[in-house]
């Protein structure tokens, strides 16, 4: 292999693996919510929500803060999500889409020139306001982890990343060991398989349904906060562009297991960027619309190959969408 | 079953006098106008097998319940050990060192054995030492002679080994009063023997093992001692020895109608010959993608009740599902009344003259969440009278559910209960009434038709297929019962490994024929 096509191949495998870390943060979090019996179709919401925080909180006080922020709104609207669809028992459809027209709305709006400069003012008055109507923060920086980054192929691809797609591999392997090593972990699963079972066992469903659904929707907070700062830093209105549905599929193609999300998440990274590949090489110059499709058509023949290979029993937790309650 | 030896049963009663595990007195629990507990007195002695003997509705369940700590008596005392103790729920039941395996498992089927067996376990540590886990199940399990993996995922096992599960859910958490109800419906006769087995093995190392069961002959193969309830009262209890199946059997129901078949017995009438169905060449392939039926051959007549006899998971269902639509053959043909229905729907089987008792009729027989009247509808609402132009006329359903309901003895306060209100042989009353008010069948398929239901209820079921043949109808019958098979077939199919492995005729049948056909696969006489 030439110097110049391995670093081309490098290229590629190294923007893959960032764009698949915005998969890989949600689908993670979706993991653990729906092993819990909960399906977060809220994720796209929270995404959005996790973005625009990110964009005016870094604005005001820097990246970590951003962040931390992102999870704390993702943990707000989880807590929205689990009273309505744990409490309250509604169809988690329903709960799941509304958050998402809640998130992209309220996003949307809060990312509009005036009110961004309001809130960045009521957030720190000392940043200038204007800074807001330029719809930029800083990138998160590079972190090189030397001397893992000097390693061929793999240097750049994996360990020449920003902090949040090395949080994003961690928290794939711990939640992996925490849901199939540990005794939390035996019980959460417990309760997404069954819940009345659960119960008799002394299991609190709903405290764990409550950490389940508000640990996802904060990832997905943080997902959004590193599709912005971490991915492409400039504020459009619908930048998760149906992000936080193709992570939701992802769960399904990753069959609920944190560790093959890493694959399942870096693949469809590897396709988004290909979208922005293929124009380059003259085909779909015309109707790059075309083009943008991939990624959406790509899931949508995932998952037939998916139910076609497990004839049509897709190992899901038994209780998934099931809302749970004793008198039943 | 085969009765216990004379030997073994004195080795068991270790002393004159036993001690007491447990003393129940003067139990009583009242339901919103039910007494389901009469002022029951029940004890329970160190290392023996007690059965507790009753039909459907006798109060053994609610009385268990109780000891489980799922009920609160209204009235009596609980000693364990000798020490009063109140049982407020399962937990309280759990430390004294009651277990109870439900009739339904309660399993993860998607989670390991292990998984299961620890699940929420006291002690086990955040990270629990997984293959130590495993290794005290495999002990466990050597000690009782089951082969049970603990790392297979429960969803792959069989019901006997799923039920090794659920015992071993309670003997690691210490259980040493184990309430076994109903534990034998679900599994096939080997199986059962080997939780005899158990059973008695427990009670060796002094245990005291509680076997709830409407079947008498239970009782009478495993038991040291037995008691009966009727209508919530205990009627008899003594050591199993002592009592005789007719004794017992006449403590159950009240009045002795247990052989009052037999005047109406099989094989009496001479069917005419003209075959309703006839199956030939039939192969199938069942859920796993392998061969479930191959080449079968078969054929019922007019005015003839065949039963199909076999080991569960020998191919009769994949049979019974071929010949109703269900399941489309691979190869063979299936003619009924001279019309070649191979691969027919099961809707042109219905209107050809074919109908059909599926078996688990609360699964697959009703839909529990629609009343009973919809029920019915479901069934005849697409033809006249009953609906015009897709307009469905709810008046005359009503008033054929009223006539299913009264002439089928279907016990409901109104035909607008919902049919998950219905017991079991109340389900299967309103399907039979269902499929026969409406329609007049040349040939009545029924899969397990008296599975899980009490004697009364599987009687009716018995005298409505007898009806039948008396009315000519051509009746193929599945059933795991022998002695069922053996009282009402005119001839007895036996299946093994998928295939028809002999063909006999009602007078020349014995149990111990049957059974060596079941479970070897040896033909009678000369056909192979």
């Amino acid at each position: 292999m030439t110097v110049e096509s391995l670093s081309i191949v490098e290229a590629i495998l190294s923007s893959a693996v960032s764009a698949g870390t915005i998969y890989l943060i949600a689908s993670v979090g979706e993991c653990i919510t729906e092993r819990a019996g909960v399906i977060n179709l809220g994720l796209e919401g929270i995404m959005a929500m996790g973005a625009i925080t990110s964009f005016l909180l870094t604005l005001a006080y820097g990246h970590l803060v951003a962040i931390i922020g992102a999870a704390l709104v993702g943990a707000v609207f989880g807590l929205l999500h689990a009273l309505l669809s744990v409490s309250l028992r509604l169809n988690q459809i329903v709960v799941g889409l509304a958050i998402t027209w809640l998130g992209l709305g309220l996003s949307g709006f809060m990312g509009a020139p005036e009110v961004a400069r309001g809130l960045l003012k009521a957030l720190n008055p000392s940043v200038p306001e204007y800074l807001a109507e330029l719809k930029q923060a800083p990138r998160l920086p590079e972190m090189r982890m030397e001397p893992l980054s000097d390693v061929p192929l793999l240097g750049r691809t994996l360990f020449s990343q920003n902090a949040l797609v090395y949080f994003g591999l961690a928290s794939a392997l711990v939640l992996w060991f925490i849901l199939f090593k540990t005794r939390w972990g035996l019980s959460l699963r417990s309760v997404g398989e069954n819940p009345a079972l659960a119960d008799t066992a002394g299991i609190n469903i709903f405290a764990i349904r409550y950490l389940a659904v508000i640990v996802g929707s904060s990832l997905a907070g943080v997902a959004g906060a590193y599709l912005f700062i971490g991915y492409q830093p400039f504020w459009v209105e619908d930048l998760t562009r149906s992000r936080g549905f193709i992570a939701l599929s992802l769960v399904i193609l990753s069959s609920w297991s944190p560790l093959r999300a890493i694959a399942a998440s870096f693949l469809f990274g590897g396709v988004e960027t290909l979208q922005f590949r293929i124009p380059l090489r003259g085909f779909g110059a015309e109707t790059p619309q075309l083009v943008m499709m991939l990624p959406y058509i790509i899931t949508i023949v995932t998952l037939i190959l998916i139910s076609l290979a497990s004839r049509g029993r897709i190992p899901a937790p038994a209780a998934l969408g099931k809302p749970y309650s004793r008198e039943e | 079953m085969e009765p216990m030896t004379e030997g073994l049963l004195q080795n068991l009663s270790p002393s004159p006098s036993p001690i007491p595990k447990i003393e129940m007195r003067g139990i009583v629990k009242r339901f919103p106008g039910v007494l389901a507990n009469d002022n029951v007195d029940f004890t329970i002695y160190v290392g023996e097998v007690h059965a507790l003997l009753g039909e459907n509705g006798a109060g053994k369940t609610t009385l268990m319940n109780i000891l489980y700590g799922i009920y609160t008596p209204d009235a009596g005392v609980i000693r364990i050990n000798g020490s009063p103790v109140r049982l407020r729920s399962p937990r309280d039941a759990i430390k004294l060192g009651i277990g109870m395996v439900h009739q339904d498992f309660r399993l993860i089927e998607a989670h390991t054995v292990t998984e299961n067996v620890f699940l929420n376990f006291d002690g086990l540590g955040f990270i629990p030492k997984w293959s130590a886990l495993e290794s005290r199940l495999e002990e466990i399990a050597a000690n009782y002679g089951w082969r049970l993996n603990p790392r297979a995922r429960v969803g792959d096992l069989s019901p006997g080994e799923k039920q090794q599960v659920e015992l071993l859910k309670l003997l690691v958490r210490g259980a040493d009063i184990l309430l076994l109800d109903e534990p034998t419906s679900v599994l096939t006769p080997i199986e059962t023997k080997m939780l005899f087995k158990t059973m008695r093995r427990m009670a060796e190392e002094g245990k005291s093992i509680v076997l709830i069961t409407h079947k008498l002959s239970e009782a009478m193969s495993v038991s040291d001692r037995v008691t009966v309830m009727r209508r919530g009262r205990v009627v008899l209890s003594k050591p199993t020895r002592e009592a005789t199946v007719e004794e017992l059997s006449t403590a159950m129901v009240g009045t002795q109608i247990a052989n009052s078949l037999g005047q109406e017995q099989a094989g009496t009438r001479s069917a005419d010959s003209a075959p309703v169905l006839r199956v030939s060449g039939l192969s199938v392939i069942g859920d796993e993608g392998v061969l479930a039926v191959r080449d079968v051959d078969l054929s019922v007549n007019r005015g003839e009740i065949v039963g199909v006899a076999g080991v569960s998971g020998n191919g009769q269902i994949e049979l019974v599902e071929a010949i109703v639509g269900l399941r489309k053959p691979l190869r063979g043909r299936i003619v009924l009344n001279g019309v070649d229905v191979t691969g027919a729907s099961p809707r042109k089987l219905m209107e050809l003259g074919l109908t059909y008792i599926p078996p688990e009729g609360k699964k697959w027989g009703i839909v529990q969440e629609l009343s009973i009247y919809e029920n019915i509808a479901l069934r005849i609402a697409r033809y006249e009278p009953y609906s015009r132009m897709g307009v469905i006329n709810w008046r005359r359903i009503m008033e054929v559910s009223e006539k299913v309901v009264s002439e089928f003895k279907v016990d409901t306060a109104s035909i607008k209960a919902r049919a998950s209100s219905l017991s079991g042989g109340n389900v299967q009353r309103l399907i039979l009434g269902r499929e026969l008010t409406t329609s007049k069948p040349s040939l009545l398929v029924a899969a397990y038709p008296t599975k899980g239901l009490d004697i009364a209820a599987t009687d009716h079921v018995k005298r409505i297929l007898m009806r039948l043949r008396a009315e000519n109808v051509g009746v193929l019958m599945l059933s795991e019962d022998l002695d069922e098979i053996l009282e009402l077939s005119d001839r007895i199919v036996v299946m093994y490994a998928g295939r028809v492995v002999g063909v006999v005729r009602r007078s020349e049948a014995t149990p111990e024929l049957l059974g060596l056909m079941m479970s070897r696969g040896v033909g009678a006489g000369a056909s192979p």
